[in-house]
Formats: structure tokens, C-alpha cells, sequence
């Protein structure tokens, strides 16, 4: 009888789960004993899933350092993997908690569809890919060449007004999908190949000779990338938030997963000391144990140690810090004061 | 006196043989392929096709392929690295279940190979109450296996299934919901109660005039914003009824067609039985009506198990996602070919087999009507 009501149970589960309407996101979170991430179906560096189901990413590491920070334990995540059509869907219907999906913080998104962007963990932006045998070391350069592109992107607005408003010629090439456009480039097709710069970084790793190729520094459009909640629960988005703050914070101190131990035992920064919850408000205003951000750096690591590790120098993307550097070293990332 | 001259002589004279040309390999060869100057042309340029294509394909699959190893860095051959999808194999099968679990999957499919195969041995007794069995009691274990969260069972949720298993599940589901809701909405079109059969016609047009991938967008895109904020059905289970529904209608169609080619003398004798609606159309019509439209079933069943790679855009796994996402993985880029060349063999087989089935079922099933 009781192995029936648990199947009846199951059942109901599998049918209807019904989270308390309204209720506090952390609550629900706490509750259910894991966070609900929505990420992508696959997108190498960001969020990908490897041959076990192990999902790995920039993005996958925000929604485990939330889980660290609300469970102290980085693994109570699980992932819903999204296409980018139901993204804002699966967030607004309440199927997730919070969105980690390679999407760009717009006016549009941020007022018009209920959801509130977290943060920035990743400044992306459209950028050209060259043979270094074209000799070109600047977009400025670029006057008469032929530019393969993916047609009907907003990538291909961009070209056209970063060209007519320098006066340059250009001669695009357009393709239909990122496969064909990268198959182009590398045939000799055309000079230069545009995209967003994560993008560039993972479609030259498909060409016969990545190393022949570089990416120029300019930057032609602005794509921040970062998490983002529901409207109306400020409680969750500062989780979030904060989540995303800690890793840079935790960066500008020098503190890593590995010292980490070691800052809290004998670290005399005050600073450091605060980050770690070892005093100031520690976790008392988002609900959370004080300890929070020390799990997410102990479980998660700074936000150099996942940059590297997913799309940095430690992974086979190898893009450079550029912009996503902290604000001392000459990028955008910057966490406000942990006091 | 007679006398018999040389000439007279019966001779037996042995028959000459055929032209050498006409019989044997040369014979056929001659006839079938070189019997003008216009197939000849054809038939080299085949062969010379076939040269062309065919052993490059060999030496690409088999001869220069790769098959052991655990990294890209094994391929060396220059031809297919099966190395890529041996790797990935447990993904492509299982999909994201653990590791631990996954002899629950194996059970069930086993189990149901178990029940299936009797199915198909003419002695076996008690066949009615299998079929019964294999088609009401099977899935709620298939479910329990699967979904878990009894006897001990530790709950495996529905995203972390996929690959080939949910392929299977997803086809198998709606395979098994959509033949008898077919029938139904088949009776319900040809029914004289203005009710049921504008309600039949529709339901069958509205849901044979949408593409299937729409159907699946408004099952993970728009229900959800349809109910309250927090009550969320399951992914799986939304895009299993929207295929269900999408496919009743079609098997309703192919139903229909059925019970229209029964001449009218059956229906009129089922009643001069004293049968009444349901027992004459159990007893008498659906049994001819169904046997007949068995190839449109199955041509209805096999574009079902195709088109469950749709699940793909609202972000389940099938088998051809699994694939797709493989093959993206930095570590193995470049060996797209050999993941879509594995997941087209395992859709051929599937598919050749289910073809197979219905052809021996027919031969089964046939009662005359053969020319």
C-alpha cells in the first residue's frame, strides 16, 4: 500500500509540480534541496555537457557557485538545458530559477519581459578572426575586404554600420550557418570572418590551422552576458547577484580555491576577512549561512580560475581575459565593496 | 525385297548446344545489361559510378577507420574514427542516466524483448493475455524502472534522460496512445451523431493542419504561460501528448480509409447478427479494416520514430541530439560525419525492422484477396 502511494506520489510528481505561487525563490530553492538552472543545450566554454553528463562552463559555474552559496555544496544544481527560444518561458513560468544561458542584458529583455538581469559574466562583443598571413593587426585595416558572415544576424547590422561609418568597403559573403561560414573562411573564401568573440575563439579551434588565424582586438558591439531571475523577488536576485560578485571580489583579494583555507585562518585583511564571513554582515541580509561566498570559492574557485578553466588559457577556446579582466587590470569586471 | 540404304538409316543427331552467348552468366549479362548499344553506355557508366563511389566509402568505414582508443589523438588511420562514437556511446544509448542506474533501462528493454518475442511464436499459449499485459501492466514497470522514486529506486528525473532510450520511449508511447485514439477518432468521423463527428473532423483537422514543430514550441513555449506561475508540467511528458495528438490524428486518417473499403454488405450483416455498434465494429469491421491498412500504419508508426528527433528544439536529448551535442565537444570537432553516418545506421535499423514486421504480419494475417 505504501510502495502504491509512493508510486502515485511519483506520478503526481512527474505530472504537476506545484511550487507555492509568490513564494520567495530562496525558499522554494531551500526547500526542494537544489537549484533549477537553466543553461544551453551546448555551447563549448559556456555550457556543455561532457561524455558522463558532466555539465561544464562559465555559465554552468555561475548557477553551481549559487548552489554552493545557498547549500554550501556546488553540486545541489541541476541543469535545464535550453534552446533560445524557451529560455525566458522556462524562467517566467517558474520551470527554473534562474537563467545562466549565454544571454545579452537588452533594454527590451530587461523591462519589457518580467526578468531582471543579475549581473555581467562575460562581456562578449562582435569581433574579426584574419589569417595572419594578411599581415592585418587592426579592424582599421580592413578596406576592401571580403567578410564572411551568417546571414540574418544582427552580426551583419553591425558590419554594415561599423564599415559605412569608417568609409570602408567591404565585400560580404554571407553563409547560413556558423559550420558553413568557418568552412568558408578556411577555404580562403574571404579575408575576414565576424562573429560574436566567444564565437570566434570556438569556430577557430575548427579550422585545419587554428594557429594561422588571429582575432583582432576591436570590438564592434557590446553583448553583455549574465544571469538573470524573475522580476519581483529582490530576495533572489541579490542571491544571484551577490553569487556573481563574490567570484570577482574574490578575485581582486587574491583568494583562490586553493589558499583559500589558509586566507581564513590566518588572512589579517579585513577585506578578505569580510568576504570570507569571518566578520561584517556575512550572509544575514540574503538569507544565507555566512560562509556563502568562502563555499563558493572553496567549490567553485575566483573568477580567474573559472575563466581559465572553461574559456581561458586553460581550455582549448584559449581566449585572452581582454575586457572580462577586472577593472585594476584594465577590464569591466567589478564587484562593489563586500562591507 | 526392301533393302534398307544408308540412307534410310534413323541417325540420332545430338541437339547442338545454345549459343554460348545466350545462356549461363554470359547469357544474362547479355540480355540484361549489354542488349543494346544505349545499355551498354548505361551499364558501364554504373559500374564506372559504382568504381567511383563505392571504394572510397569502403576504405573510409573499414579500412583506414579507427576503432581503438580513447581520444582523438588514436585516429591516425584517415579514415571514420569510430573512436569518437565508442567513446560517446553510453551518452548516444542512455543519455545523461548515471552510470549506476542505467541496468534499470537495460531491464526494462530486456524485459520487454522478454514479453515481445512469445508474440511471435505461433505454439505459445495464453497469447491474448501477454498482448494484454505488454500493453497495461508493462509500462507502469517501464515507468517504475525508469522514473524510479519506489522500492528503493533512487529517483532518476526526466531531463537526465535521452539518447537512444528516450528516443524509444518517446516513439513506443506514442505509438502504443495514438493507434487507439486513431481508431476512435476514425469511428468518430464516420459516426452519425453530429456531436461526435464534428468533434472528430475537428480535432483530426486541426491537429493534421499544424506542423508537428509547432505543436512541440506550444507545448514547451506557450503552455507553460497558460498556467499560474509555479505549476510546471513535465518537459517530457508535454511533448509525449503533443506527439500523441499530432499522430492520432493522422493514424485517424489512415484508419478511415480502412473502414471505408469495407463493403457496405459487412456492416449490414454484422447487423442482421443482431450485433450492436461496438461488437459489430470489434467483432466484424476493424478486424478487415485494420489488417487492410496495416502499411499505412506502419508508414504512419515509422515517420512517428522519425520525427521524435524534433524533441531536439525544445532541448531534449533523442539519440540526434546526443549526437549533435557529441559533436561539438572541442575535443572531438571534425568528426561530425561519423556521428550523423551512427545515428542515421540506428534510425535505418529501427525503421527497416518495424518495415519487416509489418510485411510478415500482413503475410500472417492475409485471408485470401492475393492474386
Amino acid at each position: 500500500m505504501k510502495t502504491l502511494k509512493s508510486l502515485a506520489a511519483s506520478v503526481v510528481l512527474l505530472t504537476l509540480s506545484i511550487a507555492v505561487a509568490q513564494a520567495a525563490t530562496l525558499d522554494t530553492v531551500k526547500q526542494r534541496g537544489h537549484v533549477q538552472c537553466g543553461v544551453n543545450t551546448g555551447l563549448p566554454g559556456f555550457s556543455f555537457p561532457d561524455d558522463r553528463g558532466k555539465w561544464s562552463g562559465l555559465d554552468v559555474d555561475v548557477c553551481r557557485a549559487i548552489a554552493a552559496a545557498v547549500f554550501g555544496d556546488a553540486g545541489n544544481v541541476k541543469f535545464t538545458p535550453l534552446t533560445a527560444k524557451e529560455r525566458f518561458t522556462a524562467l517566467q513560468s517558474g520551470e527554473i530559477d534562474v537563467l545562466s544561458r549565454n544571454t545579452t542584458w537588452t533594454t527590451t529583455r530587461d523591462t519589457s519581459l518580467g526578468l531582471n538581469f543579475a549581473g555581467v559574466n562575460y562581456y562578449d562583443g562582435q569581433g574579426f578572426m584574419v589569417k595572419k598571413s594578411l599581415g592585418v593587426n587592426s579592424a582599421k585595416d580592413l578596406g576592401g575586404a571580403s567578410v564572411c558572415i551568417q546571414a540574418g544576424t544582427t552580426t551583419e547590422l553591425n558590419l554594415a554600420d561599423y564599415f559605412r561609418s569608417r568609409n570602408m568597403k567591404y565585400t560580404p559573403i554571407t553563409y547560413d550557418k556558423a559550420a558553413e561560414t568557418v568552412a568558408g573562411f578556411d577555404a580562403g573564401r574571404c579575408d575576414v570572418l565576424t562573429s560574436d568573440q566567444s564565437q570566434l575563439y570556438a569556430l577557430r579551434i575548427q579550422l585545419k590551422d587554428p594557429g594561422g588565424a588571429i582575432v583582432l582586438p576591436e570590438v564592434i558591439s557590446k553583448e553583455p552576458l549574465g544571469p538573470v531571475v524573475r522580476q519581483g523577488d529582490d530576495q533572489w536576485f541579490n542571491v544571484v547577484k551577490w553569487s556573481l560578485f563574490a567570484m570577482l571580489e574574490a578575485e581582486d583579494m587574491g583568494v583562490d580555491s586553493k589558499n583559500v583555507d589558509d586566507m581564513k585562518a590566518n588572512s589579517k585583511n579585513p577585506a578578505v576577512r569580510r568576504l570570507l564571513g569571518l566578520e561584517g554582515i556575512g550572509g544575514k541580509g540574503l538569507g544565507l549561512p555566512n560562509e556563502w561566498a568562502y563555499n563558493i570559492v572553496k567549490m567553485v574557485g575566483n573568477y580567474a580560475e573559472a575563466f581559465d578553466r572553461n574559456v581561458g588559457t586553460g581550455s582549448k577556446l584559449n581566449i585572452a581575459r581582454g575586457i572580462n579582466a577586472l577593472w585594476k587590470d584594465g577590464g569591466l569586471q567589478y564587484a562593489p565593496p563586500f562591507r | 525385297m526392301i533393302q534398307s540404304t544408308p540412307r534410310d538409316t534413323f541417325k540420332r543427331v545430338r541437339d547442338m548446344p545454345p549459343p554460348v552467348l545466350t545462356i549461363g552468366v554470359l547469357g544474362w549479362l547479355r540480355t540484361n545489361l549489354f542488349s543494346s548499344a544505349a545499355n551498354t553506355v548505361l551499364t558501364l557508366f554504373a559500374v564506372y559510378l559504382l568504381y567511383v563511389a563505392i571504394p572510397p566509402v569502403i576504405n573510409w568505414a573499414f579500412i583506414a577507420a579507427d576503432w581503438v582508443g580513447t581520444s582523438r589523438e588514436d585516429c591516425t588511420g584517415g579514415g571514420a574514427c569510430w573512436v569518437f562514437v565508442l567513446a560517446r556511446l553510453n551518452q548516444f544509448i542512455y543519455g545523461f542516466y548515471p552510470d549506476a542506474q542505467q541496468w534499470r533501462v537495460n531491464l526494462a528493454f530486456g524485459l520487454l524483448i522478454a514479453l515481445f518475442v512469445p508474440l511471435f511464436v505461433r505454439s505459445f499459449p495464453n497469447k491474448t493475455w501477454l498482448g494484454f499485459f505488454l500493453l497495461f501492466g508493462y509500462p507502469i514497470i517501464a515507468f517504475v524502472l525508469f522514473y524510479g522514486g519506489v522500492l528503493g529506486l533512487p529517483l532518476i528525473s526526466t531531463d537526465q534522460w535521452g539518447g537512444l532510450m528516450l528516443t524509444l520511449i518517446i516513439s513506443a508511447v506514442g505509438m502504443v496512445a495514438s493507434l487507439p485514439l486513431g481508431v476512435l477518432l476514425a469511428l468518430g468521423r464516420r459516426s452519425e451523431m453530429p456531436i461526435v463527428r464534428a468533434f472528430s473532423v475537428a480535432f483530426i483537422e486541426l491537429w493534421r493542419g499544424v506542423p508537428l514543430i509547432t505543436v512541440l514550441f506550444m507545448s514547451s513555449v506557450m503552455l507553460p504561460l497558460f498556467l499560474p506561475e509555479g505549476v510546471t508540467f513535465d518537459k517530457l511528458l508535454r511533448a509525449l501528448i503533443g506527439i500523441t495528438l499530432f499522430e492520432s490524428a493522422y493514424m485517424a486518417e489512415v484508419v478511415r480509409g480502412g473502414l471505408q473499403a469495407i463493403p457496405t454488405g459487412q456492416y449490414e450483416a454484422a447487423k442482421a447478427l443482431g450485433l450492436n455498434f461496438w461488437k459489430s465494429m470489434l467483432l466484424i469491421i476493424l478486424p478487415q479494416a485494420l489488417k487492410l491498412v496495416i502499411p499505412g500504419i506502419v508508414n504512419t508508426l515509422i515517420a512517428l520514430f522519425k520525427d521524435t528527433t524534433l524533441v531536439i528544439i525544445i532541448g531534449l536529448f533523442d539519440i540526434l541530439g546526443a549526437v549533435e551535442s557529441a559533436i561539438k565537444d572541442p575535443s572531438w570537432l571534425g568528426y561530425a560525419v561519423e556521428g550523423y553516418v551512427f545515428a542515421a545506421f540506428i534510425f535505418w535499423i529501427f525503421c527497416y525492422g518495424m518495415s519487416r514486421y509489418s510485411q510478415g504480419l500482413e503475410r500472417k494475417l492475409s485471408t485470401g484477396h492475393n492474386r
